[in-house]
């Protein structure tokens, strides 16, 4: 992968230029310490028009006060980018309207991506005392180059702030909101993040890659097989190794077969959020039918770190094949009892449609991918923009909407689910003979240099990006979460919504935390 | 107090019959009369047939847990069915996922907010022992840091039987508890920072003069 690098004085005029040429998807924003070379971050942007990619980059050598112009206003993903690339490397971004850690507790200390970062348990124990909003500050830089600590100005004082969260059964997990209300209608919201932050970037570059693929299946484990996938077939792309047919086929259908569970959970929790727990335990009765064949193959329900390096673990079972067809032909007749008990239901259509507007444009400018992406008429599957594996040669639809609101977020899912079927159902009866794994060298290096490999997981686009050094284990490691871009939109979505809706939306937006938090 | 029996599965099938026989022993140690014991098995008997826990999840053993309680693995056979959002409300709390150092103070706080008598069942590698973040920087190694853990569940994730097992444990543990003449379940003061060197509960000067 090519990085042009850009000077410090002329960023924020190229940044700008590269907008106005259609570059309008900002896909990743890594940070990187180069070590002697700076600080800095890496940007891969995207035209969402064309297709077309670049990567670029700038750094600075002071790593005191190291700063960087905001291209928040720019993309409006870039400005939870930049507070998470602040968090971890200490970056101040010149300009960005509330630059505040967006992990960690506001008293750690350090930056823990930092090659120079002191991990001892002195400097950052467990502190078992609540974080205090009154200390929270955000960090401006000052014309002299100094750096200026500003209290926490997000709400007024006149303003009336409620907490929902981290553990709330709404929030799929352990997120937290900071909700400003007028009456019953919602004026701003604060999404705080990092619960469930696990440093797996950092832990990652101590670990080998076959040792990586664990982790990778732990972060959003709904999409288990596509992260592996996509950092699989970075390595191998980075190595150079071919995979055989016989797995590109086994893992077009793992992957949509893990699709199909992800979007079964998503319409049962969807459901349970709106209060229908009837359609909770349909969702997860058809979802057991699947793990049992999941099961049978990988050996696991949940996790089941199937994917390595050069291929997959284990062969598929002989009964493999006519299990999976006789799901699919399960699965088909069920969604329409899904309609019939949820989706057409007049309760589920008043709280759904025209709640949670997200545009065409906005939804671009987060970078919302995945079927909150495709539910505004964005055209975003990576599998027809950057097709791997088998998605080429297999006919299927992009399914997309246009109304943007909650109802098609959730029709959105549901019909994804009859694409992967006719996806499954075109491979099934194909896979060829052969290997299913090729040997791999036991110890894994990887050429000197960038890589980056991206596929569609359950949620949107999972990208894994790789700067080696040729040694055995990542020089750094960065996992594009899907969910960040999807909490990002929330302020925008939720502006003007009831406090009711937030459920709706945030079933509907379908996030995992430990995704976003990493 | 006699031995803590679930119904359709044997006691000798249980592991660890050795700690519930041994808290047996000593509960028998005083004698109670005929009347307060049957009282107390009355009380455990209902007790252990309606936990009701808190629903927390941080991360895929929650997954898991919902799938215990949905059609096929059915907690309900065994009284689990009710969960609470409220931790007031809650018997238990079932700790699923991994505890980071900003959850840690969430998940004590929880903890402190539910009712006496209150169990911990920790579930999965990252709530004993921190799983495969353990050399993580902000993981913290295994929630028996931080509360009491009355009974570990692994696996990564466990599977639903593992988590159902886990749950009759508590049950018997439940089971042999008593009530009347006295009590056996008391919290002294500071049981759980005591043996936890890690833990600080106040703001060190040095943390907060840097910050500053």
């Amino acid at each position: 992968m090519n990085i042009t690098f850009i000077a410090l004085d002329e960023f924020r005029t190229q940044m700008e230029a590269l907008r106005g040429k259609g570059f309008d998807f900002l896909r990743e924003m890594v940070g990187m310490d180069w070590g002697d070379e700076g600080l800095g971050a890496i940007y891969l942007l995207e035209n969402s028009a064309t297709g077309e990619n670049i990567q670029v980059a700038t750094r600075t050598t002071d790593r005191e006060h190291p700063s960087i112009s905001t291209v928040s206003d720019i993309w409006h993903i870039a400005n939870i980018y930049e507070r998470e690339v602040f968090d971890f490397f200490g970056i101040i971004f010149k300009g960005h309207p509330y630059l505040h850690r967006l992990f960690l507790r506001n008293d750690w200390v350090g930056y823990p991506l930092r090659k120079d970062y002191d991990e001892s348990e002195a400097v950052n124990p467990v502190r078992m005392f609540s974080e205090s909003n009154e200390k929270d500050f955000y960090h401006t830089v000052e014309d002299d180059g100094s750096i200026k600590e500003n209290p926490d100005n997000l709400f007024e004082d006149n303003e009336y702030v409620i907490n929902i969260g981290p553990q709330h059964p709404a929030t799929h997990g352990v997120l937290r909101f900071r909700l400003s209300l007028e009456g019953e209608f919602i004026n701003k919201v604060d999404v705080h993040c990092g619960y469930i932050h696990r440093g797996v970037e950092k832990i990652s570059e101590k670990l080998t890659y076959p040792q990586i693929l664990g982790l990778t299946d732990r972060l959003d484990y709904l999409s288990a097989h596509q992260n592996r996938h996509a950092l699989c077939m970075c390595v191998e792309k980075a190595m150079g190794i071919e995979v055989t047919d016989r797995t590109q086929y086994i893992r077009t259908i793992m992957d949509e077969l893990q699709r199909i569970d992800s979007h079964l959970l998503f319409i049962s929790c969807a459901a349970m959020d709106l209060g229908a727990l009837t359609a909770f335990i349909y969702g997860f009765r058809d979802r057991e039918k699947l793990l049992d064949i999941l099961e049978e193959v990988t050996g696991g329900r949940l996790i089941q770190n199937y994917n390595v390096i050069g291929g997959v673990q284990a062969d598929i079972t002989p009964g493999f094949a006519s299990k999976v067809k006789e799901f699919c032909k399960y699965i088909l007749g069920k969604l329409q009892e899904y309609n019939d008990v949820f989706t057409n239901n007049i309760i589920t259509r008043k709280r759904m449609v025209g709640v949670g507007i997200l545009s065409r444009e906005e939804a671009i400018s987060y970078g919302c991918t995945g079927g909150t992406g495709r539910a505004s008429g964005w055209a975003c599957d990576v599998r027809k923009r950057h097709p791997y594996a088998l998605y080429d040669k297999v006919d299927f639809k992009e399914i997309i909407y246009r109304n943007g609101d909650c109802f098609d977020r959730f029709l959105v899912r549901i019909d994804e689910i009859v694409e992967s079927v006719r996806i499954i159902e075109q491979l099934i009866d194909n896979i060829p003979e052969g290997d299913y794994k090729v040997k791999t060298k036991p110890v894994i290096r990887i050429p000197e240099g960038s890589y980056h490999a991206a596929v569609e997981g359950s949620r949107g686009e999972f990208g894994v990006f790789i700067e080696s050094r040729g040694e055995k284990s990542p020089y750094r490691i960065k996992f594009r979460p899907m969910g960040l871009p999807l909490i990002a939109s929330m302020n925008t979505l939720l502006k003007g919504c009831k406090i009711a809706d937030l459920m709706a939306i945030g079933a509907t937006l379908d996030y995992v935390i430990p995704d976003i938090d990493r | 107090m006699k031995k803590p029996v679930i119904k359709s599965i044997p006691y000798e099938e249980f592991k660890d019959n050795e700690t519930l026989e041994a808290l047996i022993e000593e509960i028998n140690k005083e004698r109670t009369n005929v009347v307060v014991g049957a009282l107390d098995d009355l009380i455990n008997w209902g007790r252990s047939n309606s936990l009701w826990s808190l629903t927390f999840a941080t991360s895929c053993c929650g997954i898991e847990f919902m799938s215990v309680g949905a059609a096929r693995y059915d907690f309900a056979r065994f009284g689990f069915e009710v969960t609470r959002n409220s931790p007031r409300q809650a018997d238990l709390i079932m700790v699923a996922g991994t505890i980071t150092h900003k959850m840690a103070p969430v998940l004590k706080r929880l903890y402190d907010q539910m009712a006496d008598p209150k169990y911990v069942v920790a579930v999965g590698g990252c709530a004993i022992s921190g799983g495969p973040f353990k050399s993580s920087y902000h993981v913290l190694n295994g929630v028996d840091k931080i509360i009491p853990v009355d009974v570990y569940i692994p696996g990564c994730p466990p599977r639903p039987e593992a988590i159902l097992y886990g749950m009759m444990q508590l049950q018997r543990k439940v089971k042999v508890e008593k009530f009347f003449g006295g009590v056996n379940r008391q919290q002294k003061k500071g049981d759980a920072v005591d043996n936890t060197p890690l833990v600080i509960t106040n703001v060190p000067q040095e943390i907060t003069d840097k910050e500053q």
